[in-house]
């Protein structure tokens, strides 16, 4: 049964564009901290995915998973606020780098991803069931 | 009266197996669509199909020696048909070729053929049924 493996493979981009949306509500959550648990100024998450062949049966369906999380290397923004105690020595506080634009044009596409992926599933179920009852009159 | 039973039946579940083939691949193509770098796939139904129903009959030879050979054809199984690349319409800075909208009609589309060919095949055996029960 092949169609099983339909599920396998949503299932697991479902899996990572949830991982997605987790990375973006963190980087939204923190678009304002000045301070992490480095002592540094929070930094933007961003997922990266990579294909990934489902080990069962024929190689061909391939699934998709989590290659890791990468920190955004770009310059922290940095706001005039000599009066701040994490200010710098010219009067700057480095806010973190996380461009809520960015940010929520990720959100959007990730939960696009997520229910079209849903959809995919319920695609198969429905197959499958039609299948199952196949023979009974 | 099996081996005609058999027969009946082969040419709808050749082409569900198929489908349900299909349906996994295009599925992959779903999942991936965020995916850098990953090329969407497909294979093209009527020849896999042809291919599949001609050479179901040689299957492979039985062999003594692990140097006998086998007829070339039986290397390739005729129910995972060689996949293609699909071509790109609008190319993306990542890499992926996945478009949406032709991977989702491909899908739903092969959805429609699927549950069409579960309808076939659930004819072919009401037609059975009253054959064997006279009714």
């Amino acid at each position: 049964m092949s169609m099983f493996r339909v599920f396998d493979v949503a299932a697991s981009g479902m899996r990572a564009q949830s991982a997605r949306l987790n990375a973006v509500a963190s980087n939204l959550a923190n678009a304002e901290s000045v301070t992490s648990s480095n002592g540094q100024p929070y930094r933007a998450k961003q997922v990266v995915f990579q294909a990934q062949p489902m080990t069962t049966g024929n190689a061909q369906s391939v699934g998709v998973q989590v290659a890791g999380v990468l920190e955004d290397q770009s310059p922290p923004k940095l706001m005039y606020d000599p009066k701040s105690p994490f200010a710098d020595a010219n009067g700057y506080v480095a806010m973190p780098n996380v461009n809520v634009v960015d940010e929520m044009t990720n959100m959007i596409s990730a939960s696009r991803s997520y229910q079209t992926n849903i959809d995919v599933m319920n695609t198969a179920k429905t197959l499958l069931l039609r299948t199952l009852s196949l023979g009974q009159v | 009266m099996l081996g005609k039973i058999d027969d009946y039946f082969r040419n709808q579940e050749t082409a569900l197996k198929m489908r349900a083939y299909r349906q996994e691949v295009l599925a992959s193509n779903i999942a991936n669509a965020d995916t850098p770098n990953y090329k969407a796939r497909d294979f093209d139904f009527k020849s896999a199909y042809q291919a599949a129903r001609t050479q179901q009959q040689s299957a492979t030879l039985a062999t003594s020696d692990q140097r006998h050979l086998q007829p070339a054809s039986a290397k390739i199984d005729p129910f995972a048909p060689h996949l293609q690349y699909r071509n790109e319409r609008q190319p993306s800075i990542d890499g992926n070729t996945v478009d949406m909208d032709t991977e989702m009609k491909e899908f739903t589309d092969n959805a429609i053929r699927y549950q069409a060919s579960v309808m076939f095949m659930q004819r072919r055996i009401e037609s059975m049924k009253t054959a064997l029960t006279g009714q």
